[in-house]
């Protein structure tokens, strides 16, 4: 298993858009992907879970992924929130 | 309960219908409010303010009813806070007064000191204390966060579960429009509920009841269906396991042994169910909700099949004995 923390620096958080470039990256591979809040842990493949976190700026996840493709998932995910999600 | 912490605003915030509203608010001690509360049980504080501190249990809710507040009237009369002064040393979630009683001034200014928070309800000690056991228990319940559906179909709450992309989601929609009910999509948050069922709920009340459908996106099933096609929340009484049709795993034919699946230490029935193009899903797990509710009601569909298998079987036997048309006996 490979576990990254990040933290959104975008400042609208994670919103409609956000979360469905997440699920389309996570739903690229194979591996079993989790995001994890404080103590709410949701499917990185599904966009209403993504949604539900309820992250906002500042706030840090942790992204774990598990299967063959867990180093590449999670280095995927980080780009994205690294990048702002092509925002701001 | 989950790690998050439950604080006596949390407690105030709560929102609660009609017979299980506990009328709460806050009368002093505001910033004990982020005190986080511990422990789901109550204690009246009648022995600790006599002045017996041994085996006390500051870390519950103090429950101060007519006694408590007429003893604290004595003592105040008599001059005695010294005993008082001695409980609020203590790290007290805080203290609730019943019957819109009152405390006076010098009790205000020790809670404020110590950091506990003074909340009041109008509702009789007895009656509050069954409501606040009940809310408490509740909320001190163990839950799991779960991927999947619920639905409630002819009346039986109904966990979908599968991988992503299996089809989960528009079962549920085929389901909710031919009148079933939806109450949560995507993620469910399952409490075990007086250690023997479960209750499933969505996890946010703001953004639950939307489902996210491929090729259409998010959409509202309120506005869609109207308010008679949602629920907030449905014991778990069965639960369906969508997957993949595998041509190599032996599926369940007959029906006869009930699978079970364990959730928080609670076994409900499961059912799995494979996809694949042409298996209408909505109609198997409509036919499954109500044979789940024959068994409920004392009839298995087939056992009392095989049973009739069974006599058949002997009849013809015995008939064909009867009139020697067996070469073979």
């Amino acid at each position: 298993m490979v576990e990254h923390v990040v933290t959104i620096k975008n400042r609208a958080g994670i919103h409609a858009r956000p979360a469905a470039l997440i699920v389309q990256t996570a739903s690229k591979y194979k591996s079993k992907i989790l995001l994890r809040k404080d103590s709410d842990t949701i499917n990185a493949k599904s966009i209403m879970g993504v949604l539900t976190l309820g992250a906002g700026y500042n706030v840090v996840i942790a992204i774990s992924a598990e299967g063959e493709d867990e180093a590449a998932a999670v280095e995927a995910i980080e780009t994205l929130f690294n990048n702002k999600f092509e925002e701001d | 309960m989950a790690d998050k912490k439950f604080t006596g605003l949390d407690l105030l915030d709560i929102d609660l219908k009609e017979h299980n509203a506990l009328n709460l608010r806050c009368i002093g001690g505001r910033k004990g409010l982020t005190r986080e509360i511990q422990s789901q049980d109550l204690n009246r504080p009648g022995l600790a303010l006599s002045g017996f501190y041994d085996s006390f249990a500051y870390q519950r809710l103090q429950i101060f009813g007519r006694g408590e507040n007429a003893y604290l009237r004595k003592l105040r009369e008599e001059n005695k806070t010294s005993t008082l002064a001695k409980m609020f040393t203590y790290q007290i979630p805080c203290c609730i007064f019943t019957h819109n009683l009152t405390p006076d001034k010098n009790f205000f200014d020790l809670a404020e000191k110590s950091g506990c928070a003074i909340l009041q309800t109008d509702l009789p000690t007895t009656e509050f204390s069954a409501r606040l056991m009940r809310v408490l228990s509740n909320i001190f319940a163990p839950m799991v966060t779960m991927h999947g559906v619920l639905v409630e179909v002819f009346g039986m709450g109904i966990l979908l579960l599968g991988d992503s992309g299996v089809g989960k989601s528009e079962t549920a929609l085929e389901l909710i429009e031919r009148g079933h009910r939806l109450i949560a999509d995507d993620v469910v948050e399952i409490r075990c509920m007086n250690g023997n069922f479960l209750m499933g709920a969505g996890s946010n009340k703001i953004i639950g009841h939307h489902m996210e459908i491929r090729g259409l996106g998010i959409i509202n099933i309120t506005h869609l269906f109207g308010v008679g096609a949602i629920r907030d929340k449905k014991q778990i009484q069965m639960v369906v396991k969508m997957e993949e049709w595998d041509s190599n795993k032996v599926y369940d034919r007959i029906g006869t042994d009930d699978k079970t699946m364990d959730i928080l230490g609670v076994q409900v029935t499961m059912l799995e169910i494979p996809v694949k193009p042409g298996r209408n899903v909505p109609i198997i797990i409509e036919t499954a909700a109500m044979n789940e509710r024959l068994k409920k009601m004392g009839y298995y569909s087939a056992r009392e099949f095989n049973q009739n298998v069974l006599k058949w079987l002997e009849s013809e036997n015995a008939r064909s004995l009867y009139f020697g048309q067996d070469d073979t006996i």
